[in-house]
Protein backbone atom coordinates (compact mmCIF):
# COMPACT_ATOMS: atom_id res chain seq x y z
CA UNK A 1 0.00 0.00 0.00
CA UNK A 2 2.77 2.03 0.71
CA UNK A 3 3.93 2.20 -2.81
CA UNK A 4 0.48 2.52 -4.15
CA UNK A 5 0.49 5.91 -2.34
CA UNK A 6 3.72 7.50 -4.46
CA UNK A 7 1.84 5.92 -7.67
CA UNK A 8 1.11 10.01 -7.91
CA UNK A 9 4.73 10.90 -8.32
CA UNK A 10 5.74 8.25 -10.57
CA UNK A 11 2.55 8.84 -13.50
CA UNK A 12 4.23 12.91 -13.23
CA UNK A 13 7.88 11.81 -13.76
CA UNK A 14 6.58 9.17 -16.36
CA UNK A 15 4.54 11.61 -18.81
CA UNK A 16 6.01 15.22 -17.64
CA UNK A 17 9.41 13.42 -18.57
CA UNK A 18 11.25 16.68 -19.05
CA UNK A 19 12.95 19.24 -16.96
CA UNK A 20 12.54 20.77 -13.73
CA UNK A 21 10.55 23.70 -14.80
CA UNK A 22 7.87 21.27 -16.55
CA UNK A 23 7.63 19.97 -13.37
CA UNK A 24 7.14 23.08 -11.44
CA UNK A 25 4.57 24.20 -13.74
CA UNK A 26 2.13 21.34 -13.48
CA UNK A 27 2.54 20.77 -10.09
CA UNK A 28 1.75 24.92 -9.60
CA UNK A 29 -1.23 24.05 -12.07
CA UNK A 30 -2.35 21.37 -10.08
CA UNK A 31 -2.34 23.11 -6.89
CA UNK A 32 -4.76 26.58 -9.00
CA UNK A 33 -6.71 23.60 -10.22
CA UNK A 34 -7.35 22.35 -6.89
CA UNK A 35 -8.21 25.66 -5.06
CA UNK A 36 -10.25 26.25 -8.35
CA UNK A 37 -12.59 22.97 -7.83
CA UNK A 38 -12.93 24.04 -4.11
CA UNK A 39 -14.29 27.73 -4.67
CA UNK A 40 -16.28 26.45 -7.44
CA UNK A 41 -18.61 23.44 -6.35
CA UNK A 42 -21.52 23.93 -3.42
CA UNK A 43 -23.47 20.88 -2.24
CA UNK A 44 -27.28 20.42 -3.87
CA UNK A 45 -29.23 17.37 -3.20
CA UNK A 46 -27.32 13.98 -2.00
CA UNK A 47 -24.53 15.37 -3.95
CA UNK A 48 -22.08 16.91 -1.37
CA UNK A 49 -18.32 18.42 -1.94
CA UNK A 50 -16.67 15.24 -0.83
CA UNK A 51 -17.18 13.91 -3.84
CA UNK A 52 -14.51 15.75 -4.81
CA UNK A 53 -11.88 14.41 -2.80
CA UNK A 54 -9.99 11.85 -4.79
CA UNK A 55 -9.27 8.41 -3.96
CA UNK A 56 -5.42 7.05 -5.26
CA UNK A 57 -7.16 5.26 -8.36
CA UNK A 58 -9.11 8.77 -9.26
CA UNK A 59 -6.14 10.60 -8.65
CA UNK A 60 -3.42 8.68 -10.54
CA UNK A 61 -5.57 8.23 -13.34
CA UNK A 62 -6.45 12.02 -13.55
CA UNK A 63 -2.89 12.73 -13.90
CA UNK A 64 -2.67 10.30 -16.65
CA UNK A 65 -4.76 12.89 -18.63
CA UNK A 66 -6.65 9.91 -21.08
CA UNK A 67 -3.79 8.18 -21.75
CA UNK A 68 -2.64 4.58 -20.55
CA UNK A 69 -0.79 4.94 -17.09
CA UNK A 70 2.42 3.52 -17.23
CA UNK A 71 2.53 -0.18 -16.89
CA UNK A 72 3.92 -0.51 -13.26
CA UNK A 73 1.51 2.23 -12.25
CA UNK A 74 -1.35 0.44 -13.88
CA UNK A 75 -0.23 -3.02 -12.02
CA UNK A 76 -0.51 -1.11 -8.94
CA UNK A 77 -3.92 0.07 -9.51
CA UNK A 78 -5.23 -2.55 -10.28
CA UNK A 79 -4.04 -4.91 -7.22
CA UNK A 80 -4.94 -2.12 -5.13
CA UNK A 81 -8.15 -2.22 -6.31
CA UNK A 82 -8.95 -5.96 -6.41
CA UNK A 83 -8.70 -6.48 -2.84
CA UNK A 84 -11.34 -4.39 -2.47
CA UNK A 85 -13.73 -6.93 -4.31
CA UNK A 86 -16.06 -8.34 -1.97
CA UNK A 87 -17.51 -11.52 -3.15
CA UNK A 88 -20.89 -13.14 -2.21
CA UNK A 89 -20.45 -14.88 1.16
CA UNK A 90 -23.70 -17.34 -0.38
CA UNK A 91 -20.93 -18.00 -3.13
CA UNK A 92 -24.36 -17.39 -5.41
CA UNK A 93 -22.77 -15.29 -8.27
CA UNK A 94 -25.51 -14.75 -10.78
CA UNK A 95 -29.41 -13.19 -10.10
CA UNK A 96 -32.26 -12.56 -11.39
CA UNK A 97 -31.53 -11.33 -15.68
CA UNK A 98 -34.98 -9.77 -15.52
CA UNK A 99 -34.48 -7.70 -12.98
CA UNK A 100 -30.63 -6.83 -14.15
CA UNK A 101 -32.17 -5.68 -17.69
CA UNK A 102 -34.53 -3.32 -15.58
CA UNK A 103 -30.56 -2.25 -13.50
CA UNK A 104 -29.20 -2.29 -17.26
CA UNK A 105 -32.12 0.35 -18.50
CA UNK A 106 -31.90 2.48 -15.44
CA UNK A 107 -30.44 6.13 -15.79
CA UNK A 108 -31.28 7.92 -12.79
CA UNK A 109 -29.45 7.87 -9.12
CA UNK A 110 -26.79 9.36 -7.40
CA UNK A 111 -26.94 12.87 -9.73
CA UNK A 112 -28.03 15.97 -6.93
CA UNK A 113 -30.66 16.43 -9.37
CA UNK A 114 -32.18 12.41 -8.26
CA UNK A 115 -34.58 11.59 -5.10
CA UNK A 116 -31.71 9.89 -2.95
CA UNK A 117 -34.76 7.61 -1.97
CA UNK A 118 -35.43 7.24 -5.58
CA UNK A 119 -33.88 4.37 -7.93
CA UNK A 120 -30.41 3.88 -8.79
CA UNK A 121 -29.18 1.69 -11.60
CA UNK A 122 -26.23 0.67 -13.75
CA UNK A 123 -27.36 2.66 -17.13
CA UNK A 124 -25.15 0.05 -19.02
CA UNK A 125 -26.52 0.87 -22.14
CA UNK A 126 -25.61 4.15 -22.14
CA UNK A 127 -22.35 2.93 -22.98
CA UNK A 128 -22.82 -0.60 -24.14
CA UNK A 129 -25.00 -2.70 -26.69
CA UNK A 130 -26.14 -5.56 -24.36
CA UNK A 131 -29.42 -7.10 -26.00
CA UNK A 132 -30.59 -7.15 -29.98
CA UNK A 133 -33.79 -5.47 -28.96
CA UNK A 134 -32.38 -2.22 -27.54
CA UNK A 135 -30.95 -0.11 -30.20
CA UNK A 136 -30.79 3.05 -28.41
CA UNK A 137 -27.56 2.23 -26.74
CA UNK A 138 -23.80 3.94 -26.95
CA UNK A 139 -20.43 2.93 -27.41
CA UNK A 140 -18.35 4.13 -24.84
CA UNK A 141 -17.95 0.40 -24.01
CA UNK A 142 -17.24 -2.43 -26.01
CA UNK A 143 -20.45 -4.36 -26.81
CA UNK A 144 -21.59 -7.07 -24.84
CA UNK A 145 -23.89 -8.83 -26.93
CA UNK A 146 -23.91 -12.68 -26.39
CA UNK A 147 -21.46 -12.17 -23.42
CA UNK A 148 -22.21 -15.50 -21.89
CA UNK A 149 -22.62 -17.01 -25.57
CA UNK A 150 -19.33 -16.23 -26.32
CA UNK A 151 -17.13 -17.08 -22.94
CA UNK A 152 -19.79 -19.67 -21.19
CA UNK A 153 -20.54 -19.93 -17.90
CA UNK A 154 -18.34 -21.39 -15.63
CA UNK A 155 -17.56 -20.17 -12.29
CA UNK A 156 -14.49 -18.50 -13.17
CA UNK A 157 -16.48 -16.19 -16.02
CA UNK A 158 -19.30 -15.92 -13.38
CA UNK A 159 -16.55 -14.44 -11.06
CA UNK A 160 -14.64 -12.14 -13.22
CA UNK A 161 -18.05 -10.96 -14.36
CA UNK A 162 -19.11 -10.08 -10.46
CA UNK A 163 -15.53 -8.76 -9.98
CA UNK A 164 -15.62 -6.52 -12.86
CA UNK A 165 -18.97 -5.09 -11.96
CA UNK A 166 -18.61 -4.49 -8.61
CA UNK A 167 -14.33 -2.71 -9.48
CA UNK A 168 -13.60 -2.34 -13.10
CA UNK A 169 -10.52 -0.88 -11.95
CA UNK A 170 -9.15 -4.43 -10.84
CA UNK A 171 -9.04 -6.01 -14.09
CA UNK A 172 -8.38 -2.53 -16.21
CA UNK A 173 -6.64 0.12 -14.33
CA UNK A 174 -8.06 4.48 -15.71
CA UNK A 175 -10.89 2.68 -17.54
CA UNK A 176 -13.80 4.47 -18.13
CA UNK A 177 -16.63 2.15 -16.21
CA UNK A 178 -17.62 3.15 -13.01
CA UNK A 179 -16.79 0.98 -9.71
CA UNK A 180 -20.43 -0.11 -9.03
CA UNK A 181 -19.97 -2.18 -6.30
CA UNK A 182 -16.47 -0.31 -4.59
CA UNK A 183 -18.23 2.88 -4.85
CA UNK A 184 -21.49 2.04 -3.67
CA UNK A 185 -23.64 2.24 -6.88
CA UNK A 186 -25.16 -0.85 -6.68
CA UNK A 187 -25.91 -3.39 -4.22
CA UNK A 188 -24.69 -7.23 -4.31
CA UNK A 189 -27.66 -7.74 -4.99
CA UNK A 190 -28.23 -5.63 -8.12
CA UNK A 191 -24.81 -6.92 -9.27
CA UNK A 192 -26.03 -10.61 -8.85
CA UNK A 193 -28.81 -9.74 -11.26
CA UNK A 194 -26.66 -7.60 -13.82
CA UNK A 195 -24.28 -10.70 -14.11
CA UNK A 196 -26.71 -12.71 -14.79
CA UNK A 197 -28.29 -10.61 -17.51
CA UNK A 198 -24.85 -11.00 -19.14
CA UNK A 199 -24.41 -14.85 -18.30
CA UNK A 200 -27.45 -16.11 -17.88
CA UNK A 201 -28.58 -18.61 -21.34
CA UNK A 202 -31.96 -17.36 -21.35
CA UNK A 203 -31.34 -13.46 -21.51
CA UNK A 204 -31.83 -11.41 -24.03
CA UNK A 205 -27.79 -10.93 -24.56
CA UNK A 206 -27.39 -14.42 -25.23
CA UNK A 207 -29.85 -14.53 -27.69
CA UNK B 1 -45.06 31.67 -28.62
CA UNK B 2 -47.08 28.24 -28.57
CA UNK B 3 -47.30 27.97 -31.92
CA UNK B 4 -43.38 27.72 -32.13
CA UNK B 5 -43.12 25.47 -29.39
CA UNK B 6 -45.86 22.69 -31.06
CA UNK B 7 -44.06 23.28 -34.51
CA UNK B 8 -40.94 22.03 -32.56
CA UNK B 9 -42.53 19.39 -31.09
CA UNK B 10 -43.72 18.12 -33.96
CA UNK B 11 -40.65 18.08 -36.14
CA UNK B 12 -38.98 16.76 -32.94
CA UNK B 13 -41.45 13.67 -33.10
CA UNK B 14 -41.42 13.32 -36.85
CA UNK B 15 -37.97 12.03 -36.26
CA UNK B 16 -37.73 9.93 -32.94
CA UNK B 17 -34.21 8.19 -31.92
CA UNK B 18 -36.54 4.74 -32.49
CA UNK B 19 -37.27 4.98 -36.05
CA UNK B 20 -33.63 5.76 -37.34
CA UNK B 21 -31.28 3.14 -37.60
CA UNK B 22 -28.23 3.60 -35.96
CA UNK B 23 -26.12 4.80 -38.81
CA UNK B 24 -28.05 7.14 -40.30
CA UNK B 25 -28.71 8.95 -36.84
CA UNK B 26 -26.06 11.67 -36.99
CA UNK B 27 -27.39 12.63 -40.62
CA UNK B 28 -30.68 12.83 -39.66
CA UNK B 29 -30.07 15.01 -37.12
CA UNK B 30 -28.00 16.83 -39.09
CA UNK B 31 -31.13 17.50 -41.42
CA UNK B 32 -33.54 18.08 -38.71
CA UNK B 33 -31.41 20.89 -37.20
CA UNK B 34 -30.76 22.46 -40.94
CA UNK B 35 -34.90 22.21 -41.06
CA UNK B 36 -35.37 24.09 -38.16
CA UNK B 37 -32.74 26.68 -38.46
CA UNK B 38 -34.54 29.27 -40.50
CA UNK B 39 -37.50 29.25 -37.61
CA UNK B 40 -35.02 29.13 -34.86
CA UNK B 41 -37.14 30.10 -31.19
CA UNK B 42 -33.69 31.04 -29.91
CA UNK B 43 -34.19 34.77 -32.09
CA UNK B 44 -37.27 35.44 -29.12
CA UNK B 45 -34.49 34.97 -26.27
CA UNK B 46 -32.17 37.15 -29.20
CA UNK B 47 -35.01 40.10 -29.30
CA UNK B 48 -35.59 40.49 -25.88
CA UNK B 49 -31.94 40.28 -24.61
CA UNK B 50 -31.35 43.62 -27.12
CA UNK B 51 -34.09 44.81 -25.26
CA UNK B 52 -32.51 44.59 -22.00
CA UNK B 53 -29.34 45.47 -23.58
CA UNK B 54 -30.80 48.75 -24.10
CA UNK B 55 -33.02 49.28 -21.74
CA UNK B 56 -32.39 51.60 -18.43
CA UNK B 57 -32.31 49.44 -15.59
CA UNK B 58 -31.30 49.09 -12.10
CA UNK B 59 -30.93 50.77 -9.22
CA UNK B 60 -28.46 53.48 -11.00
CA UNK B 61 -31.51 53.26 -14.14
CA UNK B 62 -28.69 52.90 -16.54
CA UNK B 63 -28.53 50.61 -19.83
CA UNK B 64 -25.86 48.50 -20.84
CA UNK B 65 -24.70 50.01 -23.34
CA UNK B 66 -21.58 51.21 -22.13
CA UNK B 67 -20.41 47.42 -20.86
CA UNK B 68 -17.33 46.74 -22.11
CA UNK B 69 -17.28 43.11 -23.22
CA UNK B 70 -13.29 43.21 -24.06
CA UNK B 71 -13.56 45.43 -27.65
CA UNK B 72 -13.97 48.67 -26.00
CA UNK B 73 -17.56 49.85 -24.22
CA UNK B 74 -20.48 49.11 -25.78
CA UNK B 75 -19.07 47.06 -28.67
CA UNK B 76 -21.28 44.32 -28.93
CA UNK B 77 -20.01 42.86 -32.68
CA UNK B 78 -17.49 40.24 -32.24
CA UNK B 79 -16.96 40.60 -28.42
CA UNK B 80 -18.11 36.64 -28.10
CA UNK B 81 -15.51 35.14 -30.44
CA UNK B 82 -12.83 36.60 -28.11
CA UNK B 83 -14.14 35.77 -24.43
CA UNK B 84 -13.00 34.66 -21.81
CA UNK B 85 -10.21 37.09 -21.42
CA UNK B 86 -8.82 38.78 -19.01
CA UNK B 87 -10.23 42.19 -17.93
CA UNK B 88 -7.83 44.71 -16.27
CA UNK B 89 -10.69 46.41 -14.35
CA UNK B 90 -11.34 43.01 -12.54
CA UNK B 91 -8.39 41.82 -12.49
CA UNK B 92 -9.74 38.64 -13.77
CA UNK B 93 -10.32 36.78 -16.76
CA UNK B 94 -13.93 36.20 -17.53
CA UNK B 95 -16.12 34.87 -19.95
CA UNK B 96 -19.41 36.49 -20.84
CA UNK B 97 -21.64 35.66 -18.41
CA UNK B 98 -18.95 36.69 -15.87
CA UNK B 99 -19.13 39.67 -17.64
CA UNK B 100 -22.41 40.34 -18.01
CA UNK B 101 -22.85 40.03 -14.43
CA UNK B 102 -19.62 42.92 -13.47
CA UNK B 103 -21.55 44.92 -15.83
CA UNK B 104 -25.28 44.74 -14.04
CA UNK B 105 -23.22 45.25 -10.76
CA UNK B 106 -20.54 48.31 -12.01
CA UNK B 107 -22.69 50.19 -14.40
CA UNK B 108 -26.42 49.32 -13.36
CA UNK B 109 -25.94 49.24 -9.52
CA UNK B 110 -27.58 45.41 -9.07
CA UNK B 111 -25.88 43.23 -5.82
CA UNK B 112 -23.82 40.48 -7.05
CA UNK B 113 -26.29 38.32 -5.69
CA UNK B 114 -29.57 40.04 -7.45
CA UNK B 115 -27.48 39.94 -10.99
CA UNK B 116 -26.74 36.34 -10.54
CA UNK B 117 -29.96 35.27 -8.77
CA UNK B 118 -31.29 33.62 -11.71
CA UNK B 119 -28.87 32.06 -13.92
CA UNK B 120 -31.16 29.38 -16.09
CA UNK B 121 -35.08 29.51 -16.78
CA UNK B 122 -36.59 26.90 -15.91
CA UNK B 123 -38.13 25.86 -19.30
CA UNK B 124 -41.77 27.61 -18.44
CA UNK B 125 -42.26 30.73 -17.32
CA UNK B 126 -39.48 31.71 -15.04
CA UNK B 127 -36.93 33.18 -18.15
CA UNK B 128 -33.80 34.08 -17.35
CA UNK B 129 -32.45 37.64 -18.25
CA UNK B 130 -28.77 36.54 -18.47
CA UNK B 131 -29.72 33.57 -20.93
CA UNK B 132 -31.61 36.45 -23.19
CA UNK B 133 -28.42 38.72 -22.75
CA UNK B 134 -26.22 36.22 -23.64
CA UNK B 135 -28.54 34.82 -26.69
CA UNK B 136 -28.30 38.72 -27.64
CA UNK B 137 -24.42 39.40 -27.38
CA UNK B 138 -23.24 35.89 -29.05
CA UNK B 139 -25.65 36.41 -31.83
CA UNK B 140 -23.44 39.15 -32.91
CA UNK B 141 -20.85 37.05 -33.25
CA UNK B 142 -22.16 34.88 -35.82
CA UNK B 143 -20.40 34.10 -38.68
CA UNK B 144 -17.02 35.86 -36.59
CA UNK B 145 -13.94 33.52 -36.45
CA UNK B 146 -13.22 32.41 -32.60
CA UNK B 147 -10.03 34.14 -31.93
CA UNK B 148 -9.86 33.80 -28.22
CA UNK B 149 -6.68 35.65 -26.58
CA UNK B 150 -4.04 34.04 -24.78
CA UNK B 151 -1.38 36.88 -24.20
CA UNK B 152 -1.98 37.43 -20.52
CA UNK B 153 -0.29 35.25 -17.65
CA UNK B 154 -3.42 34.61 -16.00
CA UNK B 155 -5.13 33.85 -19.62
CA UNK B 156 -2.24 31.04 -19.89
CA UNK B 157 -3.46 30.42 -16.56
CA UNK B 158 -6.81 29.70 -16.88
CA UNK B 159 -5.93 27.98 -19.79
CA UNK B 160 -3.96 25.21 -18.18
CA UNK B 161 -6.19 24.78 -15.11
CA UNK B 162 -9.38 24.26 -17.74
CA UNK B 163 -7.27 21.70 -19.02
CA UNK B 164 -6.56 19.83 -15.54
CA UNK B 165 -9.84 20.28 -14.45
CA UNK B 166 -10.95 18.31 -17.98
CA UNK B 167 -9.30 15.63 -17.03
CA UNK B 168 -10.36 15.15 -13.33
CA UNK B 169 -11.99 12.06 -12.21
CA UNK B 170 -14.35 12.11 -9.06
CA UNK B 171 -17.44 11.44 -7.64
CA UNK B 172 -19.34 8.55 -7.15
CA UNK B 173 -19.09 7.32 -10.60
CA UNK B 174 -15.16 8.40 -11.39
CA UNK B 175 -16.32 10.62 -14.33
CA UNK B 176 -14.14 13.21 -16.04
CA UNK B 177 -15.24 15.54 -18.90
CA UNK B 178 -12.72 13.55 -20.80
CA UNK B 179 -14.41 9.70 -19.86
CA UNK B 180 -16.77 10.82 -22.36
CA UNK B 181 -15.35 13.94 -24.65
CA UNK B 182 -12.01 12.35 -25.57
CA UNK B 183 -12.77 10.18 -27.97
CA UNK B 184 -13.58 10.05 -32.35
CA UNK B 185 -17.24 8.23 -32.99
CA UNK B 186 -18.00 7.40 -29.46
CA UNK B 187 -22.14 7.99 -28.21
CA UNK B 188 -24.42 7.66 -25.26
CA UNK B 189 -27.28 5.94 -25.57
CA UNK B 190 -27.89 7.73 -29.54
CA UNK B 191 -26.16 11.10 -28.51
CA UNK B 192 -23.22 11.59 -30.29
CA UNK B 193 -20.53 13.06 -28.64
CA UNK B 194 -17.65 15.24 -29.32
CA UNK B 195 -14.61 14.89 -29.03
CA UNK B 196 -13.30 17.72 -26.91
CA UNK B 197 -9.30 17.07 -27.21
CA UNK B 198 -9.22 17.84 -30.93
CA UNK B 199 -9.38 21.44 -32.42
CA UNK B 200 -12.58 20.17 -35.03
CA UNK B 201 -14.21 18.88 -32.37
CA UNK B 202 -14.18 21.77 -29.80
CA UNK B 203 -15.28 23.83 -32.82
CA UNK B 204 -18.00 22.12 -33.56
CA UNK B 205 -18.85 21.80 -30.24
CA UNK B 206 -17.83 25.22 -28.55
CA UNK B 207 -19.22 27.59 -32.03
CA UNK B 208 -22.54 26.01 -31.32
CA UNK B 209 -23.44 27.24 -28.13
CA UNK B 210 -25.78 28.69 -26.52
CA UNK B 211 -28.46 26.61 -28.18
CA UNK B 212 -32.46 26.48 -27.91
CA UNK B 213 -33.12 22.65 -26.79
CA UNK B 214 -36.13 21.16 -27.82
CA UNK B 215 -36.42 19.20 -25.17
CA UNK B 216 -36.49 21.95 -22.69
CA UNK B 217 -37.98 24.79 -24.77
CA UNK B 218 -35.37 26.86 -23.52
CA UNK B 219 -32.69 28.34 -24.81
CA UNK B 220 -29.19 26.88 -22.95
CA UNK B 221 -26.09 29.26 -22.89
CA UNK B 222 -22.38 27.67 -22.36
CA UNK B 223 -22.56 27.88 -18.73
CA UNK B 224 -25.46 25.73 -18.31
CA UNK B 225 -23.58 23.09 -20.75
CA UNK B 226 -21.07 22.72 -17.94
CA UNK B 227 -23.32 22.77 -14.87
CA UNK B 228 -25.42 19.90 -16.07
CA UNK B 229 -22.84 18.06 -17.46
CA UNK B 230 -21.19 17.92 -14.15
CA UNK B 231 -24.75 17.22 -13.02
CA UNK B 232 -24.68 14.29 -14.62
CA UNK B 233 -20.84 13.48 -13.95
CA UNK B 234 -22.63 12.83 -10.00
CA UNK B 235 -20.72 15.80 -9.49
CA UNK B 236 -21.60 18.15 -6.86
CA UNK B 237 -23.55 22.20 -7.75
CA UNK B 238 -21.03 24.26 -10.29
CA UNK B 239 -21.39 27.58 -9.26
CA UNK B 240 -22.25 30.22 -11.47
CA UNK B 241 -19.14 32.23 -12.64
CA UNK B 242 -16.92 30.19 -10.83
CA UNK B 243 -13.53 30.09 -11.24
CA UNK B 244 -13.59 25.90 -12.79
CA UNK B 245 -16.43 27.29 -15.01
CA UNK B 246 -14.45 30.17 -16.68
CA UNK B 247 -10.88 27.90 -16.64
CA UNK B 248 -12.89 24.86 -18.58
CA UNK B 249 -14.89 27.78 -20.67
CA UNK B 250 -10.93 29.23 -21.64
CA UNK B 251 -9.81 25.60 -22.08
CA UNK B 252 -12.60 24.68 -24.63
CA UNK B 253 -12.94 28.54 -26.11
CA UNK B 254 -9.36 28.68 -27.25
CA UNK B 255 -8.86 24.97 -28.78
CA UNK B 256 -12.09 26.20 -30.64
CA UNK B 257 -9.89 29.23 -32.35
CA UNK B 258 -9.65 29.56 -36.46
CA UNK B 259 -13.49 28.50 -36.72
CA UNK B 260 -16.67 30.36 -37.35
CA UNK B 261 -19.05 31.28 -34.45
CA UNK B 262 -22.59 29.87 -35.15
CA UNK B 263 -25.05 30.59 -32.48
CA UNK B 264 -27.18 30.73 -31.30
CA UNK B 265 -27.98 26.95 -32.52
CA UNK B 266 -30.87 23.85 -32.04
CA UNK B 267 -30.05 21.07 -30.50
CA UNK B 268 -32.69 18.30 -29.58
Amino acid sequence: MRSYARLGLLVVTAIVGGGCATALDESETAAKAAAALKASFRPAGQAGVDRLEQDETQRVCSLAAGKAPPKDVAAMIEQANLATIRYPADGKLLGDWKNGERIAQEGRGKQFSDDPKGPVGANCYACHQLSKGELSFGTIGPSLYQYGKLRGNSVDVQRYTFGKIYNSEAFAACTNMPRFGHKGILSEQQIKDVAALLLDPASPVNQ
Amino acid sequence: MKAVRSAVALAALAIAPSLLAQGSTADEIAKYRAALQDGNPAELWEGRGEALWKQQRGPKNVSLERCDLGLGAGVVKGAYAQLPRYFADADRVMDLETRLVWCMVTLQGYSEADAKKNPFGNGNDRKSDLEALTAYITSESRGVKMNVPMRHAKEAEAYRVGEKLFYFRGGTHDFACATCHSEEGKRIRLQDLPNLTTAEGAQKAYTTWPAYRVSQGELRTFEWRLYDCFRQQRFPELVFGSDAAIALTMFLARNANGAPFDAPAIKR
